[in-house]
């Protein structure tokens, strides 16, 4: 059996690799074992940790505002920003991000479900979970249809269209970095999606009210309410506040740009997904995704998105659970000839910033891209 | 903030004692926290949510200690079901120590203030809860005008499996105004089988002229309300169910549509569907506004609370669900009859 992906590389296969192609249906259902295996000892200790990351994360929150009320003292300053920053991470991410997944949704606590959830983030829990959930986590990387291929602003993969403005999006991509929870704010309002008549202009006008109230929100919770509470302290309370959103928007700018731009990430047509199988959508999720490599506290401050391959296989698993199953997952993907994407996290930002690099500027060998797909590079 | 006993949006208990009643019945103490509204009154009964391998469930229980000042501990009773999960581990397995969650104490099983005089309570088995509450709160206060006259006509399998049988014994004995009627339907040579309401009259020649309190199974209750619906009382009769009536879909709109009833409550649409399709194609169909989402069970965008009966996830084959909990309707079909809030 073959697969309507290619699963050729970016770059080409060293001399003696294994052949690419795979059965994509015994994949699915190798893969689909492992989810059950999950599902299965799924309980007691998932419980137990997130609750430990709940705990972790309020008493470093307490700490950092409790710290940043007296940060006139330099010592104070630096530690409450440094917990500020720690809890900030932990929120967005290992619960945020993973929470309105679903993936705790089986311990029916309203406390920590999808449902109910809202995080210390500009953009509206809601919206977040259309354009992420939704969009980006079915139609991954393909272009036109997964807006985070380049958030609507860069151009990522060759395939899509070049225009003279992408010349400065290397200026840009560095200017969202330390702004990303404002510009992920931004970009879940869809205007694109407007002026292709996709959404229409009321629900965008409502989605913008409610992203403006809850902003305005969060600005004044870190730049007014808590500064106002510090007294004396109010102008460093507010600094570290602020630096602790731009560390916080820094880092998940990093780790999202690093699970799907490095080399050896794929990018897909809409004609190649066409009556895609369960099986070939895994396999467009491992081609589109790269993992970073690094320790326990790394991953759980990535939100676990540093096992990006795992968690775009099996987005409602909980989050604890990609590190055990990340080496049965990289077995099946070998046997199978997939290549697996991953590297330390250097080696992956500097990869993803020299695709951002290379995409500023039209294609330089157009010829390739009509070459016929399995076909190797002469 | 850490100790989940000062969350206010999270109301919730800890256990301090855990009480054998009988073989099966188990009291457990509990010291609510500072989001539980207190005061309660007798009668009520509270949802209890407990943690069983990390799964939150909840279930209703009868309040059966007497109304307390707030921040007091209070009593639970819980009988452990043959097959329930979670009586079975709040009545055998849970531990001095362990916090469950609390929802409001609620229900108006509850006796007016003043009391009636004369006044018939009419149990079997575990539903001697709410009217334990009752008894112990009158037997406290004392704001009995002269003359009360309270009798207990409680149902049950033997002496030893009597819940809280020594208790009401030595009230009897003590209490001017009660009096206690046990009838056992499975000890001696000759078990007495069921009680029936048509055996009251030879117990309580007044019946009809008291206010009656009731709790039992749903067969008791609805043979009681017979009885007196016959006699025009119905005014008269106060009942408790443990169980709120299910909301079954009906399935008898269309007995040519194969498949299994499903109905979506808040559309008012009822339908038949195949244990293989989605439930959200099955809404989509019967012109039902469903949410959806990626239709392929990763988004969340879909779910829905599940309002009766359970169902098959398409992905596993595994059946799962019960009223509350919120399932994704693109990847889950009907296993057997299914109302959906939706």
């Amino acid at each position: 059996m073959s697969t309507a992906l290619s699963t050729e590389p970016v770059l080409p296969d060293p001399p003696g690799a294994p052949s690419r192609g795979t059965d994509t249906e015994a994949l699915g259902r190798e893969l689909d074992r492992i989810r059950a295996d999950v599902l299965a000892r799924r309980g007691a200790e998932d419980a137990r940790y997130i609750h430990t990351v709940v705990a972790v994360h309020r008493r470093l929150e307490i700490a950092g505002r409790a710290a940043l009320a007296v940060s006139l003292l330099p010592p104070a300053w630096l530690a409450g920003t440094a917990a500020l920053s720690t809890a900030k991470i932990l929120e967005n991410l290992e619960l945020g991000h993973n929470i309105m997944h679903g993936q705790w949704d089986w311990m029916r606590d309203p406390a920590i479900h999808s449902t109910t959830w809202e995080w210390d983030n500009p953009t509206p829990a809601y919206a977040w979970k259309h354009t992420h959930n939704h969009i980006h986590h079915t139609w991954t990387n393909v272009v036109g249809r997964d807006r985070d291929l380049g958030f609507t602003v860069l151009r990522m993969s060759k395939d899509q269209p070049w225009h003279p403005f992408h010349l400065f999006q290397p200026v840009l991509a560095a200017l969202g970095a330390p702004l990303f929870e404002w510009m992920a704010a931004l970009y879940d309002l869809e205007a694109d999606a407007v002026l292709q008549r996709r959404k229409p202009l009321r629900a965008f006008l409502r989605d913008t009210a409610n992203t403006v109230r809850k902003g305005a929100r969060q600005a004044a919770k870190d730049y007014l309410l808590f500064p106002l509470l510090a007294g004396p302290s109010a102008v460093p309370c507010l600094l570290g506040n602020l630096t602790a959103n731009t560390v916080r928007s820094l880092w998940a700018h990093t780790v999202i740009f690093c699970g799907h731009f490095p080399d050896g990430v794929r990018s897909f047509t809409e004609e190649e997904i066409e009556n895609e199988t369960r099986g070939q959508w895994y396999l467009r999720q491992v081609l589109g995704s790269a993992n970073i490599e690094g320790g326990t506290v790394f991953h759980v401050l990535t939100g676990n998105l540093s096992h990006q391959i795992e968690h775009h296989l099996f987005p409602d698993l909980p989050s604890n659970r990609y590190a055990e199953i990340a080496p049965r997952v990289r077995e099946v993907l070998t046997a199978h000839g997939i290549p697996y994407t991953t590297g330390p996290l250097l080696k992956q930002y500097a990869s993803t910033w020299a695709r951002i690099c290379r995409m500023a500027l039209p294609n330089l060998h157009r010829a390739t891209q009509s070459r016929p797909q399995g076909e190797k590079a002469a | 903030m850490a100790d989940p006993l000062l969350s206010r949006r999270w109301p919730a208990g800890r256990v301090e004692e855990v009480r054998s009643e009988t073989a099966d019945a188990t009291t457990l103490v509990i010291r609510p926290g500072h989001g539980w509204r207190p005061a309660h009154r007798a009668g009520q009964y509270v949802p209890v949510g407990v943690r069983i391998d990390g799964v939150l469930h909840w279930r209703t229980y009868s309040l059966t200690s007497p109304p307390g000042r707030p921040g007091d501990p209070f009593t639970l009773t819980v009988r452990a079901l043959p097959d329930g999960h979670v009586s079975r581990y709040l009545a055998h397995r849970l531990h001095p120590g362990e916090v469950l969650r609390l929802g409001p104490a609620q229900g108006d099983f509850q006796l007016p203030d003043p009391p009636p005089r004369r006044l018939l309570l009419f149990t079997a088995g575990i539903g001697i809860t709410p009217v334990m509450a009752m008894l112990r709160d009158l037997a406290d206060n004392g704001r009995l005008a002269e003359g009360t006259d309270v009798l207990l006509v409680h149902s049950a399998p033997d002496p030893a499996r009597t819940v809280f049988g020594p208790e009401l014994r030595s009230m009897a004995e003590d209490l001017p105004w009660f009096r206690l009627h046990e009838h056992h339907t499975r000890a001696g040579a000759r078990p007495a089988g069921h009680l029936a309401p048509e055996q009251l009259p030879a117990l309580c020649p007044d019946w009809r002229e008291r206010d009656t309190w009731a709790c039992g199974p749903v067969a008791l209750l609805e043979s009681a309300e017979r009885l007196w619906g016959e006699e025009g009382l119905a005014e008269r009769l106060h009942t408790e169910r443990f169980r709120p009536v299910p909301l079954l879909p009906s399935g008898t709109t269309d007995s040519a549509a194969p498949g299994v009833p499903v109905h979506f409550a808040a559309s008012g649409v009822e339908t038949a569907a195949g244990t293989g399709t989605p439930l959200l194609h099955v809404g989509e169909a019967a012109g039902v506004a469903m949410p959806s989402g990626c239709r392929m069970g990763i988004c969340y965008s879909c779910v829905s609370p599940l309002l009766h009966g359970r169902v098959r996830d398409l992905r596993t084959g595994e059946v799962h669900g019960e009223p509350g909990d919120l399932i994704q309707t693109c990847v889950s079909a009907a296993s057997g009859p299914v109302a959906l809030d939706l």
